[in-house]
């Protein structure tokens, strides 16, 4: 079992996960942005950071980068993909998840530990009960969930939405809970099948109870223990 | 060679947080008569490809149709 972590010019959490990863007993290797070869990793993950400077649109020049057109491949053929924060504008652009991050409501670059409530999903990286509220943080500028009714109803119906942001005791305030304005407190949403996953939020910082906490293991150790299900 | 402008616009309902702030901040300012205030982008472009090529460039990197619009000019040879 090997991630393989895809650095862009600009990504800047990639040593964090592939940090994490580690910390959890797991191989990872850096993937570079500029080759069109996943190699052999089983998981791919797109970090945070702020690939080609955020221009046009955070994700939309990294979207075009080599290395996704093997990523988009990987992940028609069921590989697991996870994209945190500037990894989730980037399957957003890539059209790998729909919808699309606008800029925070309150026009301010947000940093501060989260509560998420778990949502009953199909998502391969996470099969935690629904209900459950995990504490990890956020960091971004641009995480405001977008998409449109139609897509709306279909991510819910379709058991994609997988993760909320919510207050501490897991209630959804009136009038949202998400500290970006993000469409219903919409933090992470996966593809149909699952095996495609993007968040905002970034667990790879709280693996280990040095930093905080150990809510964000659960992403990694899942969609280990599904590979190896699957593996039989 | 001709010269293409592009503006890059929120599509309607689609909240402009910047857009917002300017219009609560000419208001502060005494401009009362302020409706609406929308922030986007301008792009100039300088080739050789037709408006069509253009409108192509919008659709796959330039805008996002999820959440914007856009409106493409020719202005003139370059």
């Amino acid at each position: 079992m090997r991630f393989g972590v895809v650095v862009f010019p600009g990504s800047n959490c990639e040593q964090d996960v592939v940090h994490a990863i580690e910390h959890l007993g797991f191989a990872a290797e850096y993937l570079w942005h500029g080759d069109m070869d996943l190699g052999d990793v089983d998981a791919v993950v797109l970090p945070g950071g702020f690939s080609y400077g955020d221009y046009i649109r955070c994700g939309a020049v990294a979207r075009f980068s080599p290395i996704m057109a093997e990523v988009s491949r990987f992940a028609e053929r069921g590989g697991p993909v996870m994209g945190i924060c500037n990894g989730f504008q980037i399957l957003a652009e890539a059209h790998l998840l729909p919808g699309a991050m606008l800029r925070n409501t309150g026009l301010k670059f947000i940093c501060h530990a989260q509560p998420l409530r778990v949502e009953e999903s199909v998502c391969h990286w996470l099969d935690l009960p629904a209900g459950i509220v995990l504490d990890v943080p956020v960091n971004h500028n641009e995480g405001n969930y977008y998409c449109d009714a139609e897509t709306l109803a279909r991510l819910h119906a379709g058991g994609q939405v997988v993760l909320r942001y919510c207050e501490p005791d897991g209630s959804l305030a009136v009038g949202g809970s998400a500290p970006n304005g993000a469409l219903d407190d919409i933090a992470g949403i996966c593809n149909e099948r699952g095996n495609v996953f993007g968040l905002m939020p970034h667990p790879e910082r709280v693996v280990d109870p040095v930093t905080g906490g150990t809510d964000g293991a659960a992403f990694f150790t899942t969609i280990v223990r599904r590979l190896a299900e699957v593996a039989g | 060679m001709a010269r293409y402008e592009v503006f890059v616009t929120y599509k309607q309902g689609i909240f402009d947080p910047p857009g917002a702030t300017a219009e609560r901040a000419l208001r502060n300012l005494g401009y009362e008569g302020v409706e609406s205030v929308k922030i986007g982008k301008y792009i100039r472009i300088e080739t050789a490809g037709g408006i069509e090529t253009v409108r192509e460039m919008c659709e796959k990197l330039l805008a996002n149709p999820v959440i914007e619009d856009y409106r493409i000019e020719q202005v003139g040879e370059a």
